[in-house]
């Protein structure tokens, strides 16, 4: 393929930008619970099992869109789910290398990786219907933003159930850690409260768009002719 | 974009052989196998140094001043150090028990390692304890493995309190788990308030474990109490 043009560049940017916030897997798509809930109970957890969920979204969906040509479409899912528990079980091994104690934390999550709807539904929605470019800025940009939805969670988790921030303690010896946050409940209140936050800014941006939407469209129509 | 005309080509076609969709999918099993084969070769020697780290670390908590260590097996109620043959008989399927001596610096004896498990509140809860058969006391705890309550049950592997009890506990007659404040006996674990289930898990891990390894390493420990050059 020759130079990308300008406005492929910028349907590239779109694609990056859309899974970080329009789309946000998780706050929007509510997609991937499992591992939502499941490890955002401290903030590296949920760190570590951002980039483990990004290190197999990329590549598979560098490898889903290259082969998208010749992947049989009767056995596409099946070949998806080959590649991606292959990409699964190497961050496992990875992660049992680098950093045991993570990987001892996180446990069984990280293999549960494969059954992320979040992964293979952008194999089957995105990666398998586009180039290479935009598989990877949409796989980036959805990582990304989930890797931010889970922070988010874990942050908080974090500083109301330990009274800690990636283990630096930030309170005194008199706070009295809320040991709920860090318990499975923890996770349900916080996605609750996060959701319900998104959902309100969303909601109120919808109605300023409306607001203005008359004057804008009438200037976009203006600077397009 | 002109292999974007052919999509709607194939996509007339009736269907695609059944020869195709096994090649694909044999082929995809093919790679898979390779990039696991080859990750798992070259990640194990790592993950099983970073094993024996931990394991080296658990033991010198367990044993304060401990430098060097020596695996001992258990055989017909010998403990024995390990022979080359050793790792063949582990395949055989015929279970080997593990202590590990722990020597200080000039090479005196300082106790035994011993790991043993117990069931807690969760699941097992799996912990090794330092032993010095010369006292007949515990000298130091640590938990390996535990699914315990975050916050509650989990205390047990980091209270400064509770981890007290483990400094120097006699093993004699039996150890037994008090509420906290009620301990006036050197064999007694005050309980961590909240975890009365997982303390009392610790107090029994190491009681059995005691109870069955007391009788080996008590009638043998003189057998080891320098360090073998």
């Amino acid at each position: 393929m020759n130079q990308p043009t300008s406005i492929e560049k910028s349907r590239t940017a779109e694609e990056f930008l859309k899974g970080i916030w329009k789309e946000n897997p998780v706050f929007v798509a509510v997609l991937g619970m499992c591992p939502t809930l499941a490890v955002t109970n401290t903030a590296i957890n949920s760190l570590a099992m951002g980039l483990a969920t990004t290190f197999v979204l990329a590549f598979s969906s560098l490898l889903v869109s290259s082969l998208r040509k010749v992947i049989p479409k009767q056995v596409r899912i099946t070949t998806f789910i080959i590649i991606i528990a292959t990409f699964v079980t190497v961050v496992d091994f990875m992660l049992a290398a680098i950093v045991p104690q993570v990987h001892k934390e996180l446990g069984a999550f990280i293999a549960l990786i494969v059954v992320n709807c979040l992964i293979l539904g952008r194999q089957e929605a995105f990666a398998s219907k586009n180039n290479i470019r935009l598989a990877i800025a949409d796989a980036l940009g959805m990582s990304l933003g989930f890797t931010f939805a889970l922070l988010c969670i874990g942050i908080v988790r974090e500083i109301l159930g330990s009274g800690s921030l990636f283990n630096i303690p930030l309170f005194g010896s008199g706070f009295e850690p809320w040991v709920i946050m860090i318990m499975p409940p923890g996770g349900f209140l916080t996605l609750g409260f996060l959701l319900l936050f998104f959902n309100w800014m969303q909601k109120r941006r919808k109605e300023k768009a409306e607001e203005e939407r008359g004057e804008t469209r009438y200037e976009e129509a203006r600077e397009f002719l | 974009m002109e292999e974007e005309k052919n999509q709607p080509a194939q996509t007339a076609e009736p269907e695609t052989g059944s020869f195709r969709l096994i090649a694909t999918l044999g082929l995809a099993g093919f790679f898979s196998g390779l990039v696991l084969v080859s990750a798992f070769l070259y990640t194990r020697p790592i993950i099983e140094a970073n094993r024996a780290r931990a394991l080296q670390e658990a033991i010198f908590k367990v044993l304060p001043g401990c430098t060097g260590f020596q695996t001992l097996e258990l055989h017909n109620g010998q403990l024995v150090v390990p022979e080359e043959g050793a790792a063949e008989a582990q395949k055989s399927g015929e279970e080997v028990r593990q202590v590990y001596a722990g020597y200080s610096e000039d090479g005196q004896l300082i106790g035994f390692a011993i790991s043993a498990e117990e069931p807690g509140y969760q699941d097992l809860i799996v912990g090794i304890y330092g032993y010095d058969p010369g006292k007949k006391e515990i000298i130091g705890f640590e938990v390996l493995e535990s699914k315990e309550t975050p916050g509650l049950g989990d205390k047990i592997m980091k209270d400064p309190a509770f981890h007290a009890n483990f400094s120097a506990l006699s093993v004699e007659p039996a150890i037994s788990v008090v509420k906290k404040g009620e301990k006036n006996k050197n064999n007694q674990i005050e309980a961590i308030t909240g975890a009365t289930i997982s303390s009392k898990a610790v107090g029994r891990l190491l009681d059995k474990s005691m109870a069955e390894w007391r009788p080996v390493i008590d009638e043998h420990w003189k057998e080891f109490t320098k360090e073998e050059e």
